[in-house]
Order: C-alpha cells, then structure tokens, then sequence
C-alpha cells in the first residue's frame, strides 16, 4: 500500500470514528435514566433511614449521572481517547486539589460557632 | 521567497498504485494528532476549567461548616426548587444533543429547535438561580455575611456566568443558521458548543449534590 493510499484511509477511518456518535433514541434513552437518577437522589435526601450512608449513596449516584453525560452526550465514550486523557488529565487534578485542601484544612482546627 | 507547490511522487517499489477516491469530505485540514485542533482546544479548556471548578468545589467543602454565625446551609437551602433548577438543566442537555444529531442528519430547521429550546431552557435556569439569590439575600445571607455566603456565591455564581456564556453562544449559533452560514459540514461548531454546554452540566451535576444534597 502507497503512503498516499495509507493516508487516505488513515483520514477516512478517522472520520468514520468522530461520526459514529449514538442516535437521537439513545440520546433519550440516557436522558431518561439521567432523570431516573435525580429522582433517586431527591427520594434519598429526603429518607431518614438512609441517613448513614446518604453521602456515599449520593456520591456514587452522581458519579453515575457525570459519567453517563461524558460518555454518552459529551461523545467520549465513542470519540478518540486523546480527548479522554487530556480531560481525564484535568479531573484527576481537580481531584487532587478537592482531596489536598480537605486533608489540608482538616487538620487545623477552625474557630467553631459559639 | 515564494514556494509553488510541487507533487510528490511516493515510490513504494509495488505496482502502479490504482486511482484512489477522494475522501469524504473532511472537516479539519490533516492534523499532527488527527483530530480538529479546534475539538482538542475545547478539551483542553475544559479541563483547565475542572480545575477551576475545582478548587472553588474545594473552597466551599473545606469552609462549609466554619461559618461563625448564620445564615447556615441548613436554614438556607430549599431542595425541592433547586432540584427543578436540576432537571431544567439536565433537560437541556438533552435538547443540546438532540441538535447535534439533527444537524448531523442535515435537518436544520429541527437544529434551531433544539438550540433555541436548550438556550430557554439554560435562561429558565438562569431566572430560577437570580429568584435563589434575591432570596436568600432577603434572609440575610450576603457575598460578605460569612464564609458560607462567600464560597456559595462565589461558587454559583461563577457557574451561573458559564451558563449565561453558554446562552449567549447558543443564540448566535442560531443566528449564524437563520443568515444560511451553519449547515451540515459545520455540525463540528455545534459539537463543540454542546461540549462546553455539557460541561456546565456535570458540574452542576456536581454542585447540587456536594452543595445542596450532603448534609452538613
């Protein structure tokens, strides 16, 4: 194969792939369950008897609704993983600084109302 | 000195290589990655803004339970009306991709539906967050009230200025369709809009739970 011919389909594959994005009915279909999810956590919030494991619950819940929307709506579940590692580059550091003050600022103790 | 472009012959030592098609057509010149730089661009701000949000995330966390005296999360917060506010975005961004996939299809009239109904519903969201504001103004809790109040609205705050970012964008994507210059071939645009507007999706997705749901 010439490096022309190589180029070509090289291009042409790529297009394939950035074009390969799910349909309107998936669309939907996620947006129901991103809906479904919400409700959930609302019902939760409002439940006394889930008070012990309310903030794991919530957190796993809404871990599911942001990746259901990078992956589905935001195409990376489909796209190139360039686009995943440059932005699961800036969420891992996000991360870090949520994970870095709350150690940080735990460890001193902080004027508390009276 | 000016250069004319000269073909160049790639010999591969095979037979004479057959007529190759034209490809589709594309919608980025060849890139060193492969990818619209454009694309690659509105990922690499995106993640600069997670840092951003981020560390505003953080702020509120790490001060949410120092407030020396109220108003306090607790009293302040009205869950069901924020989660409205939850699902008029999330809708959204349904509507949001609901566009791209017509626009993909060639089907514009259904596209300015779609962004002009994600671009209402993101001022829907707008009006609920400045009727949020003017009332918990009213009950005292201001910018400089407490560190509650400064890490709340500086955090909302600075989402709610995306979002109307977001709006703005939206409209003149529209505008740009109703003058005949967005058809299919520059569905990318839209994509790329639809990135940024997911994007300030996530992270209220974020917000409403870190922010409203968690208890103190």
């Amino acid at each position: 194969m010439s490096t022309t011919e190589h180029h070509l389909e090289h291009e042409a594959g790529e297009h394939e792939l950035e074009h390969a994005h799910p349909g309107a009915k998936t669309y939907v279909i996620i947006g129901l369950i991103l809906a479904v999810i919400t409700l959930a956590e609302v019902f939760f919030y409002t439940q006394e008897s889930v008070r012990g494991i309310l903030v794991p619950l919530l957190l796993v819940l809404s871990a599911s609704k942001f990746v259901l929307v990078v992956g589905f709506y935001m195409h990376l579940r489909f796209d190139h993983p360039l686009f995943t590692g440059v932005f699961g580059f800036g969420l891992m550091v996000a991360g870090s600084i949520i994970t870095a003050l709350m150690f940080l600022f735990g460890q001193y103790p902080f004027p508390h109302r009276g | 000195m000016a250069h004319t472009a000269v073909p160049v012959v790639v010999e591969t030592g095979a037979a004479p290589p057959a007529p190759v098609e034209a490809p589709l057509v594309l919608e980025h010149p060849h890139t060193s990655t492969g990818q619209d730089n454009r694309k690659l661009l509105m990922w690499a701000f995106l993640a600069s803004d997670c840092m951003f949000f981020g560390t505003l995330i953080a702020t509120y966390l790490v001060y949410k339970n120092r407030s020396l005296d109220g108003p306090l999360p607790r009293e302040t917060f009205d869950v069901p009306y924020t989660s409205v506010s939850a699902f008029v975005l999330l809708f959204s961004s349904l509507t949001m991709v609901l566009a791209l996939a017509a626009i993909q299809r060639g089907d514009e009239r259904r596209m300015r539906v779609w962004l002009t109904t994600t671009g209402l519903l993101g001022c829907v969201f707008l009006g609920g967050q400045f009727y949020e504001f003017t009332t918990f103004y009213r009950d005292g809790l201001t910018l400089s009230r407490n560190l509650f109040g400064s890490t709340f609205f500086t955090l909302t705050g600075f989402h709610g200025t995306h979002v109307f970012i977001g709006v703005f964008w939206l409209m003149s994507l529209v505008a740009h369709s109703l003058r005949g210059r967005l058809h299919q071939e520059h569905s990318l645009l839209v994509e790329i809009a639809g990135l940024y507007w997911h994007f300030v999706d996530i992270v209220w997705i974020l917000i409403f739970t870190l922010v409203y749901l968690i208890p103190d």
